[in-house]
């Protein structure tokens, strides 16, 4: 057990150093994120009136837009220098090198997401935080960066690698991204109770499970070729 | 001796008995399609309310079954090609992915000039269509991968990883679209269910559709994987003209 555990903590270790060295990519997405909350504003103006129907997608936006960055980026820095070739050279499992990219990614992430929060609450002037929230960021996210470190390491590989990934990834994650919004705006507009959106938690649970079995699996396949 | 992993020792050994067959599955697919075309536009009777917009009912429905059966083969061929590795099994999904995306664009067209007289819109989001929708832009992807992936390996590894997800997707987000709409309570577009209601002469029509629609799905997917088959040995003999000819 211990033997399976290390190798990923090492793995996301590894890429919480390398963050902390180049502030890359926490930095570049968050600050994305802020743009499209901007752009935003001006494409829907956004007013004290409609910001409570607004507001949970506009979040979505820019939590999905600042993670196809990470994501990119996630696996192009394990590119660039062959890195990835070393790591496939380590005698760790494959599964081991999926977790760990699958965990760090879903942590860089968390972190763009939450800094937004307060950044949103005080540009428009509306609070968003509530632990139910959270709740949902944590396991939409889950869901993102599982079908994301998978489409990433793939998407790396080929010619038009950038343009690659959204066109993979946005189809696939819709259940996600319906659920997310849907369960957002209950809790952002009306301060609904966790209870009245079991459903959607439902559903993004079912999503989460189905691809925390499926990717692993086939993130064997892409790392064999 | 050629490696197991060209796909060149899949192809079937006599071309020639193999192009006769091709041609009368041309022939019949063809025979049929055109005995469609007059049991649909002049056979079928005229709906009472929709008029003979309701004629593209017989293209639309066998068209999405069809759709569906194909993303169908791709799904199970992806999964063979992951676990054998013979391309054999890569040709037959990629084939009948290029199929289903055809088959899905007519859909996608065919609903909306149905829709517009019918329901007064275009489009509306609900499940079946925004599923549809989704599945189509999956699949494209699919192709885009394939282009743009460096070699005919990992084309096909990433494509039939992209099937089989693609394929387990379908479910979850018919399910969220039809929840989201049931959450909005949206508009419920007033049009009597074509199915429920069918006179027993539009049913001859829908199923000899079916079946005729069919007979060209399994035409057309024959040809293309043997098109294919014929377009990996061009290419082999290629390499293997330049590895003996390296002229300046």
């Amino acid at each position: 057990m211990k033997n399976f555990f290390v190798p990923i903590l090492l793995i996301v270790w590894k890429d919480i150093l390398t963050e902390i060295r180049n502030k890359d990519i926490i930095l570049a997405s968050f600050v994305f994120a802020i743009l499209v909350l901007v752009i935003c504003n001006f494409a829907f103006e956004i007013t004290p009136a409609t910001v409570h129907i607004l507001a949970s997608g506009i979040l979505w936006i820019s939590f999905i837009f600042a993670g196809i960055l990470v994501m990119t980026h996630s696996f192009v820095v394990e590119n660039d220098l062959n890195s990835l070739e070393g790591l496939l050279l380590c005698p760790i499992s494959r599964d081991a090198l999926y977790w760990g990219k699958m965990l760090s990614l879903f942590l860089f992430m968390m972190v763009v997401e939450l800094l937004l929060l307060p950044i949103f609450a005080v540009l428009f002037d509306y609070n968003v935080l509530s632990p139910s929230l959270i709740l949902i960021m944590v396991l939409a996210t889950i869901g993102f960066a599982t079908v994301g470190t998978l489409f990433a390491s793939m998407s790396v590989n080929t010619r038009a690698r950038e343009i690659m990934l959204p066109i993979l990834f946005f189809p696939v994650v819709t259940p996600v991204l319906i659920s997310a919004v849907e369960a957002s705006m209950s809790i952002i507009g009306g301060g609904t109770a966790i209870i009245d959106i079991r459903g959607w938690i439902q559903l993004l649970l079912l999503f989460d499970v189905v691809y925390l079995v499926v990717c692993p699996w086939a993130f064997g396949f892409v790392v064999e070729e | 001796m050629v490696d197991k992993t060209d796909g060149l020792n899949t192809e079937p050994k006599s071309q020639g008995g193999n192009m006769k067959l091709i041609y009368a599955s041309i022939f019949i697919s063809s025979a049929m399609m055109i005995a469609n075309m007059y049991l649909i536009f002049v056979w079928a009777p005229t709906e009472r309310i929709m008029g003979h917009i309701q004629r593209v009912f017989y293209i639309h429905v066998p068209m999405a079954w069809l759709a569906f059966i194909a993303f169908f083969i791709v799904f199970v061929s992806g999964v063979l090609y992951l676990w054998k590795k013979d391309f054999k099994y890569d040709r037959i999904a990629s084939s009948a992915a290029e199929i289903g995306v055809i088959f899905t664009t007519i859909v996608l067209i065919t609903g909306p000039i149905w829709a517009k007289p019918v329901w007064g819109i275009w489009w509306s989001w609900d499940a079946r269509l925004t599923t549809t929708l989704v599945l189509w832009m999956i699949y494209i992807g699919y192709h885009i991968v394939r282009s743009y992936s460096s070699n005919r390996a990992q084309a096909a590894t990433y494509s039939a990883i992209l099937g089989v997800i693609g394929f387990i997707d379908v479910p979850i987000v018919y399910f969220a679209v039809d929840w989201w709409r049931t959450q909005h309570q949206r508009l419920v577009v007033g049009v009597t269910s074509v199915e429920g209601s069918l006179n027993p002469d539009m049913r001859i029509v829908l199923y000899f559709s079916l079946i005729a629609f069919t007979a060209l799905m399994l035409c057309l997917l024959w040809l293309r994987v043997s098109m294919k088959g014929l377009e990996m040995k061009l290419q082999s003999v290629k390499n293997n003209r330049k590895n003996l000819l390296p002229l300046g």
